[in-house]
Protein backbone atom coordinates (compact mmCIF):
# COMPACT_ATOMS: atom_id res chain seq x y z
CA UNK A 1 0.00 0.00 0.00
CA UNK A 2 1.10 3.54 -0.65
CA UNK A 3 -0.29 7.04 -0.38
CA UNK A 4 -1.52 8.79 -3.52
CA UNK A 5 -2.04 12.46 -4.44
CA UNK A 6 -5.32 13.07 -6.30
CA UNK A 7 -6.98 15.84 -8.30
CA UNK A 8 -7.48 18.56 -5.65
CA UNK A 9 -3.69 19.08 -5.31
CA UNK A 10 -2.69 22.76 -5.61
CA UNK A 11 1.08 22.09 -5.31
CA UNK A 12 1.42 23.52 -1.82
CA UNK A 13 4.47 21.47 -0.99
CA UNK A 14 3.98 21.01 2.76
CA UNK A 15 3.91 17.26 2.03
CA UNK A 16 7.30 17.39 0.32
CA UNK A 17 8.77 19.08 3.39
CA UNK A 18 7.34 16.62 5.88
CA UNK A 19 7.92 13.34 4.03
CA UNK A 20 10.70 11.50 5.91
CA UNK A 21 11.84 9.56 2.84
CA UNK A 22 11.62 12.18 0.07
CA UNK A 23 8.93 10.22 -1.75
CA UNK A 24 7.10 13.29 -3.07
CA UNK A 25 8.02 15.23 -6.23
CA UNK A 26 8.55 17.76 -7.61
CA UNK A 27 9.70 19.90 -4.70
CA UNK A 28 10.18 23.66 -5.04
CA UNK A 29 13.84 23.28 -6.05
CA UNK A 30 12.99 20.91 -8.89
CA UNK A 31 12.81 22.58 -12.32
CA UNK A 32 9.64 20.56 -13.00
CA UNK A 33 7.87 22.39 -10.17
CA UNK A 34 7.00 25.48 -12.17
CA UNK A 35 4.91 23.64 -14.74
CA UNK A 36 3.34 20.73 -12.86
CA UNK A 37 -0.38 20.25 -12.61
CA UNK A 38 0.02 18.55 -9.23
CA UNK A 39 2.59 16.75 -7.04
CA UNK A 40 3.10 12.96 -7.01
CA UNK A 41 4.10 10.23 -4.53
CA UNK A 42 6.59 7.55 -5.55
CA UNK A 43 4.82 4.30 -4.61
CA UNK A 44 8.05 2.32 -4.18
CA UNK A 45 9.64 4.91 -1.90
CA UNK A 46 6.64 5.75 0.29
CA UNK A 47 6.79 3.99 3.68
CA UNK A 48 3.14 4.54 4.42
CA UNK A 49 3.65 6.75 7.46
CA UNK A 50 0.71 9.05 6.71
CA UNK A 51 2.51 12.27 7.68
CA UNK A 52 1.67 13.99 4.39
CA UNK A 53 -2.02 13.27 4.79
CA UNK A 54 -2.30 15.57 7.79
CA UNK A 55 -0.35 18.51 6.39
CA UNK A 56 -2.07 18.68 3.01
CA UNK A 57 -4.13 21.90 3.18
CA UNK A 58 -6.66 20.68 0.59
CA UNK A 59 -6.93 17.01 1.66
CA UNK A 60 -5.70 15.79 -1.72
CA UNK A 61 -3.81 12.80 -0.28
CA UNK A 62 -5.35 9.36 0.25
CA UNK A 63 -4.16 5.92 1.16
CA UNK A 64 -4.35 3.96 -2.07
CA UNK A 65 -7.13 1.72 -0.73
CA UNK A 66 -9.23 4.71 0.32
CA UNK A 67 -9.14 6.68 -2.92
CA UNK A 68 -12.62 7.95 -3.83
CA UNK A 69 -14.06 6.12 -6.85
CA UNK A 70 -13.63 9.09 -9.21
CA UNK A 71 -9.92 9.31 -8.40
CA UNK A 72 -8.98 5.59 -8.47
CA UNK A 73 -6.77 6.15 -11.51
CA UNK A 74 -4.54 8.59 -9.63
CA UNK A 75 -2.60 5.61 -8.21
CA UNK A 76 -1.44 4.88 -11.75
CA UNK A 77 -0.89 8.57 -12.52
CA UNK A 78 1.38 8.99 -9.47
CA UNK A 79 3.42 5.95 -10.51
CA UNK A 80 3.62 7.03 -14.15
CA UNK A 81 5.11 10.40 -13.26
CA UNK A 82 8.20 8.71 -11.84
CA UNK A 83 8.46 6.35 -14.80
CA UNK A 84 8.30 9.33 -17.14
CA UNK A 85 10.88 11.52 -15.38
CA UNK A 86 13.25 8.54 -15.29
CA UNK A 87 13.22 8.51 -19.12
CA UNK B 1 10.69 55.70 20.23
CA UNK B 2 12.10 52.45 18.97
CA UNK B 3 10.24 49.85 17.00
CA UNK B 4 12.00 46.60 17.81
CA UNK B 5 10.28 44.26 15.39
CA UNK B 6 10.78 44.06 11.65
CA UNK B 7 7.52 45.65 10.51
CA UNK B 8 6.26 44.60 7.10
CA UNK B 9 3.22 45.74 5.11
CA UNK B 10 1.69 43.27 2.65
CA UNK B 11 -0.63 44.65 -0.03
CA UNK B 12 -3.25 42.04 -0.96
CA UNK B 13 -4.36 39.01 1.04
CA UNK B 14 -4.44 36.36 -1.67
CA UNK B 15 -2.31 33.20 -1.64
CA UNK B 16 0.92 35.06 -2.44
CA UNK B 17 0.49 37.60 0.37
CA UNK B 18 -0.49 34.91 2.85
CA UNK B 19 2.36 32.61 1.92
CA UNK B 20 4.75 35.58 2.25
CA UNK B 21 3.39 36.36 5.71
CA UNK B 22 3.72 32.70 6.68
CA UNK B 23 7.37 32.64 5.65
CA UNK B 24 8.07 35.90 7.52
CA UNK B 25 6.45 34.63 10.71
CA UNK B 26 8.37 31.35 10.47
CA UNK B 27 11.66 33.21 10.50
CA UNK B 28 13.42 32.51 13.80
CA UNK B 29 16.14 35.16 13.57
CA UNK B 30 13.91 38.20 13.42
CA UNK B 31 10.86 39.20 15.35
CA UNK B 32 8.41 40.19 12.67
CA UNK B 33 5.07 42.00 12.54
CA UNK B 34 2.88 41.96 9.44
CA UNK B 35 0.05 44.33 8.49
CA UNK B 36 -2.17 43.34 5.56
CA UNK B 37 -3.79 46.01 3.40
CA UNK B 38 -6.68 44.55 1.44
CA UNK B 39 -9.00 46.36 -0.93
CA UNK B 40 -11.99 44.10 -0.19
CA UNK B 41 -13.66 43.60 3.18
CA UNK B 42 -12.70 39.91 2.80
CA UNK B 43 -9.35 38.10 2.66
CA UNK B 44 -8.14 35.15 0.49
CA UNK B 45 -7.93 36.87 -2.93
CA UNK B 46 -8.77 34.56 -5.82
CA UNK B 47 -9.34 31.60 -3.52
CA UNK B 48 -12.57 33.38 -2.62
CA UNK B 49 -13.19 35.31 -5.84
CA UNK B 50 -11.61 33.12 -8.54
CA UNK B 51 -11.58 29.42 -7.65
CA UNK B 52 -14.85 27.91 -8.88
CA UNK B 53 -17.66 27.32 -6.38
CA UNK B 54 -17.69 23.59 -7.16
CA UNK B 55 -13.99 23.36 -6.20
CA UNK B 56 -14.82 23.31 -2.53
CA UNK B 57 -11.94 20.97 -1.72
CA UNK B 58 -9.38 23.53 -2.90
CA UNK B 59 -10.96 26.31 -0.87
CA UNK B 60 -10.20 24.28 2.25
CA UNK B 61 -6.77 25.85 2.11
CA UNK B 62 -8.20 28.95 3.76
CA UNK B 63 -9.38 27.07 6.86
CA UNK B 64 -6.53 24.61 6.98
CA UNK B 65 -3.66 27.00 6.34
CA UNK B 66 -4.24 30.70 5.60
CA UNK B 67 -6.51 31.28 8.57
CA UNK B 68 -3.69 30.35 10.96
CA UNK B 69 -1.52 33.03 9.42
CA UNK B 70 -4.17 35.73 9.47
CA UNK B 71 -5.12 35.13 13.08
CA UNK B 72 -1.52 35.09 14.34
CA UNK B 73 -1.16 37.78 17.05
CA UNK B 74 1.73 39.33 15.11
CA UNK B 75 -0.58 39.99 12.14
CA UNK B 76 -3.07 42.82 11.61
CA UNK B 77 -5.65 42.77 8.83
CA UNK B 78 -6.84 46.06 7.38
CA UNK B 79 -9.60 45.17 4.94
CA UNK B 80 -11.64 47.65 2.90
CA UNK B 81 -8.47 49.72 2.43
CA UNK B 82 -7.28 50.28 -1.14
CA UNK B 83 -3.61 51.02 -1.61
CA UNK B 84 -3.22 53.83 -4.15
CA UNK B 85 -6.46 55.40 -2.95
CA UNK B 86 -6.93 55.25 0.82
CA UNK B 87 -3.23 54.80 1.51
CA UNK B 88 -0.41 55.73 -0.83
CA UNK B 89 2.51 53.51 -1.80
CA UNK B 90 5.00 56.13 -0.60
CA UNK B 91 3.32 56.25 2.80
CA UNK B 92 3.65 52.52 3.25
CA UNK B 93 7.32 52.56 2.34
CA UNK B 94 7.88 55.21 5.02
CA UNK B 95 5.79 53.59 7.71
CA UNK B 96 7.32 50.12 7.37
CA UNK B 97 10.73 48.52 7.11
CA UNK B 98 9.51 46.98 3.88
CA UNK B 99 6.40 46.55 1.75
CA UNK B 100 5.52 43.39 -0.16
CA UNK B 101 3.13 43.98 -3.04
CA UNK B 102 0.90 40.98 -3.70
CA UNK B 103 -2.09 42.64 -5.31
CA UNK B 104 -2.58 40.07 -8.08
CA UNK B 105 -4.31 40.66 -11.38
CA UNK B 106 -6.45 43.77 -11.64
CA UNK B 107 -7.30 43.35 -15.31
CA UNK B 108 -7.84 40.87 -18.15
CA UNK B 109 -6.87 40.55 -21.79
CA UNK B 110 -9.46 41.41 -24.42
CA UNK B 111 -9.92 39.16 -27.45
CA UNK B 112 -8.76 42.03 -29.63
CA UNK B 113 -11.42 41.84 -32.37
CA UNK B 114 -14.02 44.30 -33.65
CA UNK B 115 -17.34 44.27 -31.80
CA UNK B 116 -16.08 43.62 -28.28
CA UNK B 117 -18.06 46.60 -27.04
CA UNK B 118 -21.36 44.93 -27.98
CA UNK B 119 -23.72 44.08 -25.18
CA UNK B 120 -23.41 40.45 -24.20
CA UNK B 121 -19.63 40.37 -24.65
CA UNK B 122 -17.79 40.15 -21.35
CA UNK B 123 -14.44 39.36 -19.85
CA UNK B 124 -14.33 35.91 -18.26
CA UNK B 125 -13.07 37.74 -15.18
CA UNK B 126 -16.38 39.64 -14.92
CA UNK B 127 -18.37 36.43 -15.09
CA UNK B 128 -16.13 34.69 -12.56
CA UNK B 129 -16.46 37.63 -10.17
CA UNK B 130 -20.24 37.56 -10.67
CA UNK B 131 -20.61 33.90 -9.73
CA UNK B 132 -18.13 34.24 -6.88
CA UNK B 133 -19.82 37.29 -5.31
CA UNK B 134 -16.96 39.76 -5.86
CA UNK B 135 -18.20 43.21 -4.79
CA UNK B 136 -17.03 44.75 -8.10
CA UNK B 137 -19.54 42.68 -10.08
CA UNK B 138 -22.26 42.11 -7.51
CA UNK B 139 -24.76 44.07 -9.59
CA UNK B 140 -23.97 42.69 -13.03
CA UNK B 141 -26.76 40.95 -14.84
CA UNK B 142 -25.98 38.41 -17.54
CA UNK B 143 -28.39 37.54 -20.28
CA UNK B 144 -28.46 33.75 -20.50
CA UNK B 145 -31.52 33.59 -22.76
CA UNK B 146 -29.76 32.50 -25.98
CA UNK B 147 -29.15 28.76 -26.44
CA UNK B 148 -25.44 29.21 -27.16
CA UNK B 149 -22.57 30.81 -25.25
CA UNK B 150 -19.02 31.01 -26.60
CA UNK B 151 -15.90 31.18 -24.47
CA UNK B 152 -12.83 32.42 -26.32
CA UNK B 153 -9.66 30.86 -24.92
CA UNK B 154 -9.22 27.38 -23.49
CA UNK B 155 -7.35 27.70 -20.22
CA UNK B 156 -8.57 26.48 -16.83
CA UNK B 157 -10.76 29.55 -16.38
CA UNK B 158 -12.60 28.73 -19.62
CA UNK B 159 -13.23 25.20 -18.33
CA UNK B 160 -14.44 26.52 -14.96
CA UNK B 161 -16.96 28.76 -16.70
CA UNK B 162 -18.16 26.03 -19.08
CA UNK B 163 -18.76 23.79 -16.06
CA UNK B 164 -20.70 26.45 -14.18
CA UNK B 165 -22.81 27.26 -17.26
CA UNK B 166 -23.80 23.62 -17.81
CA UNK B 167 -23.79 22.12 -14.31
CA UNK B 168 -26.88 20.68 -12.72
CA UNK B 169 -28.53 23.37 -10.58
CA UNK B 170 -28.96 20.84 -7.78
CA UNK B 171 -25.16 20.54 -7.63
CA UNK B 172 -24.56 24.30 -7.70
CA UNK B 173 -27.17 24.82 -5.00
CA UNK B 174 -24.90 22.98 -2.60
CA UNK B 175 -21.93 25.27 -3.27
CA UNK B 176 -21.09 28.82 -2.21
CA UNK B 177 -22.00 30.25 -5.64
CA UNK B 178 -23.40 33.81 -5.47
CA UNK B 179 -27.17 33.93 -5.15
CA UNK B 180 -27.82 36.18 -8.20
CA UNK B 181 -25.70 33.81 -10.31
CA UNK B 182 -27.64 30.82 -9.04
CA UNK B 183 -30.92 32.56 -9.90
CA UNK B 184 -29.67 33.49 -13.37
CA UNK B 185 -28.44 29.95 -14.03
CA UNK B 186 -31.69 28.45 -12.85
CA UNK B 187 -33.49 30.46 -15.56
CA UNK B 188 -30.73 29.92 -18.13
CA UNK B 189 -31.68 28.84 -21.66
CA UNK B 190 -28.12 27.95 -22.59
CA UNK B 191 -27.96 24.51 -24.23
CA UNK B 192 -24.49 24.67 -25.70
CA UNK B 193 -21.20 26.14 -24.56
CA UNK B 194 -18.44 26.41 -27.16
CA UNK B 195 -14.85 26.64 -25.95
CA UNK B 196 -12.83 28.13 -28.79
CA UNK B 197 -9.04 28.05 -28.98
CA UNK B 198 -6.48 28.87 -31.62
CA UNK B 199 -4.36 25.80 -31.14
CA UNK B 200 -5.11 22.07 -31.10
CA UNK B 201 -5.74 19.76 -28.20
CA UNK B 202 -2.09 18.97 -27.65
CA UNK B 203 -1.30 22.59 -26.86
CA UNK B 204 -4.55 23.70 -25.27
CA UNK B 205 -3.97 25.70 -22.11
CA UNK B 206 -6.03 23.73 -19.57
CA UNK B 207 -4.75 21.15 -17.09
CA UNK B 208 -5.75 17.49 -17.26
CA UNK B 209 -7.52 17.29 -13.87
CA UNK B 210 -9.77 20.14 -14.99
CA UNK B 211 -10.61 18.41 -18.27
CA UNK B 212 -11.32 15.18 -16.42
CA UNK B 213 -13.94 16.93 -14.33
CA UNK B 214 -16.15 17.30 -17.39
CA UNK B 215 -16.70 13.56 -17.01
CA UNK B 216 -18.42 14.17 -13.67
CA UNK B 217 -21.03 16.58 -15.10
CA UNK B 218 -24.46 14.96 -15.22
CA UNK B 219 -26.56 15.53 -18.32
CA UNK B 220 -23.74 17.10 -20.34
CA UNK B 221 -22.25 15.74 -23.57
CA UNK B 222 -18.73 16.66 -24.62
CA UNK B 223 -17.66 16.94 -28.23
CA UNK B 224 -14.63 18.33 -29.97
CA UNK B 225 -13.97 19.64 -33.44
CA UNK B 226 -10.83 20.77 -35.16
CA UNK B 227 -7.83 18.47 -35.33
CA UNK B 228 -7.79 16.13 -32.36
CA UNK B 229 -4.86 14.04 -33.42
CA UNK B 230 -2.88 11.88 -31.08
CA UNK B 231 0.01 13.96 -29.84
CA UNK B 232 3.17 13.88 -31.90
CA UNK B 233 5.98 12.33 -29.89
CA UNK B 234 7.51 15.19 -27.96
CA UNK B 235 11.15 15.29 -27.08
CA UNK B 236 10.16 16.34 -23.57
CA UNK B 237 8.91 13.17 -21.81
CA UNK B 238 6.83 14.96 -19.17
CA UNK B 239 5.01 17.09 -21.73
CA UNK B 240 4.54 14.06 -23.99
CA UNK B 241 3.05 12.10 -21.11
CA UNK B 242 0.73 14.93 -20.23
CA UNK B 243 -0.38 15.36 -23.85
CA UNK B 244 -1.06 11.63 -24.12
CA UNK B 245 -3.18 11.71 -20.98
CA UNK B 246 -5.08 14.71 -22.28
CA UNK B 247 -5.79 12.93 -25.53
CA UNK B 248 -7.02 9.81 -23.69
CA UNK B 249 -9.32 11.84 -21.45
CA UNK B 250 -10.76 13.64 -24.47
CA UNK B 251 -11.31 10.34 -26.27
CA UNK B 252 -13.12 8.97 -23.25
CA UNK B 253 -15.28 12.07 -22.85
CA UNK B 254 -16.26 12.38 -26.49
CA UNK B 255 -17.01 8.71 -27.13
CA UNK B 256 -19.71 8.44 -24.50
CA UNK B 257 -23.27 7.86 -25.75
CA UNK B 258 -25.11 11.12 -26.39
CA UNK B 259 -28.58 12.30 -25.59
CA UNK B 260 -30.24 15.15 -27.47
CA UNK B 261 -31.82 16.25 -24.22
CA UNK B 262 -28.35 16.84 -22.74
CA UNK B 263 -26.57 20.16 -22.61
CA UNK B 264 -23.46 20.30 -24.79
CA UNK B 265 -19.90 21.46 -24.25
CA UNK B 266 -18.16 21.76 -27.61
CA UNK B 267 -14.40 22.21 -27.88
CA UNK B 268 -13.63 24.10 -31.05
CA UNK B 269 -9.90 23.68 -31.53
CA UNK B 270 -7.87 25.41 -34.23
CA UNK B 271 -10.23 28.35 -34.59
CA UNK B 272 -9.41 32.05 -34.33
CA UNK B 273 -12.15 34.61 -33.71
CA UNK B 274 -12.05 37.55 -36.13
CA UNK B 275 -15.12 39.61 -35.25
CA UNK B 276 -18.38 39.88 -33.39
CA UNK B 277 -21.73 40.51 -35.05
CA UNK B 278 -24.81 42.19 -33.76
CA UNK B 279 -26.76 45.43 -33.62
CA UNK B 280 -26.13 46.78 -30.14
CA UNK B 281 -26.26 43.25 -28.72
CA UNK B 282 -24.03 40.37 -29.78
CA UNK B 283 -25.66 37.88 -32.13
CA UNK B 284 -22.74 35.86 -33.37
CA UNK B 285 -19.01 35.39 -33.62
CA UNK B 286 -17.02 35.21 -36.85
CA UNK B 287 -13.99 32.96 -36.89
CA UNK B 288 -11.55 31.25 -39.23
CA UNK B 289 -10.11 27.78 -38.92
CA UNK B 290 -6.39 27.16 -38.59
CA UNK B 291 -4.27 24.44 -40.07
CA UNK B 292 -1.35 23.02 -38.12
CA UNK B 293 1.92 23.18 -40.02
CA UNK B 294 4.76 21.15 -38.63
CA UNK B 295 8.28 21.64 -39.86
CA UNK B 296 10.59 19.58 -37.71
CA UNK B 297 9.87 20.62 -34.16
CA UNK B 298 8.40 24.03 -34.99
CA UNK B 299 4.65 24.37 -35.22
CA UNK B 300 2.85 27.19 -36.93
CA UNK B 301 -0.84 27.76 -37.56
CA UNK B 302 -2.04 28.75 -40.98
CA UNK B 303 -5.31 30.65 -41.06
CA UNK B 304 -7.91 29.76 -43.65
CA UNK B 305 -9.47 32.67 -45.52
CA UNK B 306 -13.02 31.36 -45.12
CA UNK B 307 -14.92 33.15 -42.39
CA UNK B 308 -17.52 31.08 -40.57
CA UNK B 309 -20.11 32.32 -38.09
CA UNK B 310 -21.54 30.87 -34.89
CA UNK B 311 -24.68 32.38 -33.39
CA UNK B 312 -24.41 33.24 -29.72
CA UNK B 313 -25.99 35.50 -27.13
CA UNK B 314 -23.10 35.50 -24.69
CA UNK B 315 -19.40 35.72 -25.56
CA UNK B 316 -16.77 35.58 -22.83
CA UNK B 317 -13.15 36.48 -23.37
CA UNK B 318 -11.03 34.03 -21.39
CA UNK B 319 -7.73 35.17 -22.87
CA UNK B 320 -6.01 35.53 -19.54
CA UNK B 321 -5.98 37.65 -16.41
CA UNK B 322 -3.51 40.52 -16.37
CA UNK B 323 -1.81 42.69 -13.79
CA UNK B 324 -2.76 46.38 -13.60
CA UNK B 325 -0.56 49.37 -12.78
CA UNK B 326 -0.63 50.68 -9.22
CA UNK B 327 0.06 54.38 -8.68
CA UNK B 328 3.53 54.90 -7.25
CA UNK B 329 4.89 51.51 -8.28
CA UNK B 330 6.84 50.69 -11.47
CA UNK B 331 4.92 48.62 -14.01
CA UNK B 332 5.99 46.65 -17.06
CA UNK B 333 3.12 47.19 -19.43
CA UNK B 334 3.94 44.44 -21.93
CA UNK B 335 4.12 41.65 -19.37
CA UNK B 336 1.61 43.16 -16.95
CA UNK B 337 3.96 42.77 -14.01
CA UNK B 338 5.97 44.85 -11.57
CA UNK B 339 9.60 44.66 -12.76
CA UNK B 340 11.68 42.79 -10.19
CA UNK B 341 14.76 40.71 -9.53
CA UNK B 342 14.05 37.79 -7.24
CA UNK B 343 11.11 39.75 -5.79
CA UNK B 344 13.03 43.04 -5.30
CA UNK B 345 11.19 45.75 -7.20
CA UNK B 346 13.49 47.47 -9.68
CA UNK B 347 13.06 50.58 -11.73
CA UNK B 348 14.85 51.74 -14.88
CA UNK B 349 16.71 54.50 -13.10
CA UNK B 350 16.52 53.80 -9.38
CA UNK B 351 16.63 50.94 -6.96
CA UNK B 352 13.68 50.87 -4.65
CA UNK B 353 15.01 49.40 -1.42
CA UNK B 354 12.35 48.08 0.90
CA UNK B 355 9.91 47.38 -1.94
CA UNK B 356 9.13 43.79 -2.89
CA UNK B 357 6.62 41.91 -4.97
CA UNK B 358 5.19 38.39 -5.07
CA UNK B 359 2.45 36.31 -6.72
CA UNK B 360 0.75 37.00 -10.03
CA UNK B 361 1.83 40.63 -10.10
CA UNK B 362 5.45 39.40 -9.90
CA UNK B 363 5.41 36.42 -12.27
CA UNK B 364 2.42 37.08 -14.50
CA UNK B 365 -0.92 35.31 -14.23
CA UNK B 366 0.07 31.68 -14.26
CA UNK B 367 0.53 28.78 -11.91
CA UNK B 368 -1.68 27.19 -9.31
CA UNK B 369 -2.07 28.18 -5.69
CA UNK B 370 1.10 26.41 -4.48
CA UNK B 371 3.23 28.10 -7.18
CA UNK B 372 2.80 31.26 -5.14
CA UNK B 373 4.39 29.59 -2.14
CA UNK B 374 7.75 29.13 -3.80
CA UNK B 375 7.40 32.60 -5.29
CA UNK B 376 6.72 34.16 -1.86
CA UNK B 377 9.61 32.23 -0.35
CA UNK B 378 12.01 33.75 -2.85
CA UNK B 379 10.71 37.26 -2.16
CA UNK B 380 10.91 36.86 1.62
CA UNK B 381 14.45 35.48 1.33
CA UNK B 382 15.47 38.61 -0.60
CA UNK B 383 13.83 40.81 2.02
CA UNK B 384 15.50 39.08 4.96
CA UNK B 385 18.88 39.22 3.20
CA UNK B 386 18.43 42.98 2.66
CA UNK B 387 17.52 43.49 6.30
CA UNK B 388 20.62 41.58 7.37
CA UNK B 389 22.73 43.67 5.01
CA UNK B 390 21.36 46.81 6.67
CA UNK B 391 19.56 48.01 3.54
CA UNK B 392 16.13 48.56 5.07
CA UNK B 393 15.10 51.87 6.63
CA UNK B 394 13.54 51.39 10.05
CA UNK B 395 9.79 51.60 10.34
CA UNK B 396 8.43 54.94 11.55
CA UNK B 397 5.16 53.74 13.01
CA UNK B 398 4.00 51.02 15.36
CA UNK B 399 1.10 48.77 14.45
CA UNK B 400 -1.12 50.64 16.85
CA UNK B 401 -0.21 54.00 15.32
CA UNK B 402 -0.96 52.79 11.80
CA UNK B 403 -4.32 51.48 12.94
CA UNK B 404 -5.15 54.75 14.66
CA UNK B 405 -4.14 56.78 11.63
CA UNK B 406 -6.21 54.65 9.25
CA UNK B 407 -9.24 55.10 11.48
CA UNK B 408 -8.91 58.89 11.30
CA UNK B 409 -9.23 58.62 7.53
CA UNK B 410 -12.83 57.93 8.21
CA UNK B 411 -12.89 54.44 6.80
CA UNK B 412 -14.67 51.40 8.07
CA UNK B 413 -11.61 49.29 8.43
CA UNK B 414 -12.35 45.61 8.46
CA UNK B 415 -10.02 44.06 11.00
CA UNK B 416 -9.67 40.35 11.65
CA UNK B 417 -12.49 40.27 14.22
CA UNK B 418 -14.76 42.05 11.74
CA UNK B 419 -13.90 39.55 9.02
CA UNK B 420 -14.76 36.81 11.53
CA UNK B 421 -18.22 38.35 11.86
CA UNK B 422 -18.69 38.29 8.09
CA UNK B 423 -17.43 34.73 7.94
CA UNK B 424 -19.70 33.61 10.75
CA UNK B 425 -22.82 35.20 9.30
CA UNK B 426 -22.12 33.73 5.82
CA UNK B 427 -21.61 30.26 7.25
CA UNK B 428 -24.69 30.51 9.42
CA UNK B 429 -26.79 31.54 6.44
CA UNK B 430 -25.41 28.54 4.55
CA UNK B 431 -26.05 26.04 7.31
CA UNK B 432 -29.82 26.18 7.00
CA UNK B 433 -29.54 25.47 3.26
CA UNK B 434 -26.89 22.76 3.38
CA UNK B 435 -24.39 25.08 1.70
CA UNK B 436 -20.86 25.86 2.92
CA UNK B 437 -21.85 29.53 3.10
CA UNK B 438 -24.07 32.10 1.46
CA UNK B 439 -21.69 34.80 0.32
CA UNK B 440 -22.43 38.46 0.76
CA UNK B 441 -21.48 40.36 -2.37
CA UNK B 442 -22.40 44.01 -1.91
CA UNK B 443 -19.80 46.03 -0.02
CA UNK B 444 -22.57 47.53 2.12
CA UNK B 445 -23.86 44.13 3.13
CA UNK B 446 -20.34 42.94 3.90
CA UNK B 447 -19.66 45.98 6.06
CA UNK B 448 -22.96 45.60 7.84
CA UNK B 449 -22.09 42.02 8.74
CA UNK B 450 -18.56 43.07 9.67
CA UNK B 451 -19.76 45.60 12.24
CA UNK B 452 -22.92 43.87 13.45
CA UNK B 453 -23.09 44.01 17.22
CA UNK B 454 -21.60 40.89 18.75
CA UNK B 455 -23.40 38.75 21.25
CA UNK B 456 -22.30 40.09 24.59
CA UNK B 457 -20.26 38.23 27.13
CA UNK B 458 -23.23 38.78 29.48
CA UNK B 459 -24.69 35.63 27.93
CA UNK B 460 -22.29 33.85 30.22
CA UNK B 461 -23.85 33.18 33.60
CA UNK B 462 -21.80 33.95 36.69
CA UNK B 463 -19.66 30.96 37.60
CA UNK B 464 -19.54 29.66 33.99
CA UNK B 465 -16.31 29.62 32.10
CA UNK B 466 -16.47 31.80 29.01
CA UNK B 467 -14.20 31.08 26.05
C1 LIG C 1 -10.82 32.04 -12.21
C2 LIG C 1 -9.64 31.42 -11.53
C3 LIG C 1 -9.72 30.13 -11.02
C4 LIG C 1 -8.62 29.54 -10.40
N1 LIG C 1 -8.74 28.27 -9.92
C5 LIG C 1 -7.67 27.68 -9.32
C6 LIG C 1 -7.76 26.35 -8.81
O1 LIG C 1 -8.82 25.70 -8.90
N2 LIG C 1 -6.66 25.81 -8.21
C7 LIG C 1 -5.48 26.51 -8.11
O2 LIG C 1 -4.52 25.97 -7.56
N3 LIG C 1 -5.37 27.77 -8.58
C8 LIG C 1 -6.43 28.37 -9.19
N4 LIG C 1 -6.30 29.64 -9.68
C9 LIG C 1 -5.00 30.34 -9.55
C10 LIG C 1 -4.83 31.03 -8.18
O3 LIG C 1 -6.04 31.62 -7.82
C11 LIG C 1 -3.69 32.07 -8.27
O4 LIG C 1 -2.48 31.38 -8.50
C12 LIG C 1 -3.51 32.90 -6.99
O5 LIG C 1 -4.73 33.36 -6.48
C13 LIG C 1 -2.60 34.11 -7.23
O6 LIG C 1 -2.37 34.70 -5.98
P1 LIG C 1 -2.04 36.25 -5.74
O7 LIG C 1 -1.98 36.37 -4.25
O8 LIG C 1 -0.88 36.65 -6.54
O9 LIG C 1 -3.29 37.09 -6.30
P2 LIG C 1 -4.81 37.20 -5.83
O10 LIG C 1 -5.32 35.90 -5.35
O11 LIG C 1 -5.53 37.86 -6.93
O12 LIG C 1 -4.79 38.21 -4.57
C14 LIG C 1 -4.60 39.61 -4.72
C15 LIG C 1 -5.31 40.36 -3.61
O13 LIG C 1 -4.91 41.73 -3.63
C16 LIG C 1 -6.04 42.57 -3.44
N5 LIG C 1 -5.76 43.89 -4.02
C17 LIG C 1 -5.72 44.20 -5.34
N6 LIG C 1 -5.42 45.50 -5.50
C18 LIG C 1 -5.26 46.03 -4.27
C19 LIG C 1 -4.95 47.34 -3.78
N7 LIG C 1 -4.74 48.35 -4.62
N8 LIG C 1 -4.89 47.53 -2.45
C20 LIG C 1 -5.11 46.51 -1.58
N9 LIG C 1 -5.40 45.25 -1.99
C21 LIG C 1 -5.47 45.02 -3.32
C22 LIG C 1 -7.16 41.81 -4.12
O14 LIG C 1 -8.44 42.22 -3.66
C23 LIG C 1 -6.83 40.36 -3.74
O15 LIG C 1 -7.42 40.01 -2.51
C24 LIG C 1 -7.40 30.25 -10.31
C25 LIG C 1 -7.31 31.54 -10.84
C26 LIG C 1 -8.41 32.13 -11.44
C27 LIG C 1 -8.30 33.49 -12.01
S1 LIG D 1 2.90 8.51 3.59
FE1 LIG D 1 4.83 9.18 4.60
S2 LIG D 1 6.40 8.24 3.31
FE2 LIG D 1 4.53 8.15 2.11
S3 LIG D 1 4.60 10.01 0.87
FE3 LIG D 1 3.41 10.52 2.73
S4 LIG D 1 4.95 11.37 4.13
FE4 LIG D 1 6.12 10.31 2.52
Amino acid sequence: MTYVIAAPCVADYSCVEICPVAAISPGPEDPEFERVEQLFIHPDVCIDCGACLDVCPVSAIFQEGSLPAKWQHYAAINRQYFEVIAL
Amino acid sequence: MTIPALRIAIVGSGPAGLYAAGHLLDNRDHSVEVDFFERLPTPWGLVRTGVAPDHDDKKKITDRLFDFTLRDPRVQFFGNVTVGKDVQVVELTQWYHAVIFAHGAGDHNAIGIPGEDLEGVWGARDFVQFYNAHPDQADLRFDLSHPRAIIVGNGNVALDIARILTADIAVLEKTDIAQPALDALRASKIREVVIMGRRDLEFAAFNNPELEEFGHLDGVDISASGAIEPPVSESDPVLAWRARRRYEIMERLTSRPRLTSNRQIVFQFLATPVGLRGAGRVEGLDYVRNRVMRTGSTITYERSSTVETLDAGLVLSACGYRGAALKGLPFEEAAGIVPNKGGRVIDADADLPGTYVTGWIKRGCRGIIGSNRRCAHETVSSLIADQEAGLLQPATMTGKQVRALLTTRNKRIVQFCNWRSIDRSERQAGQALGRPRVKLAQTDALLEAAFAPQRQASAIKPGEVGW
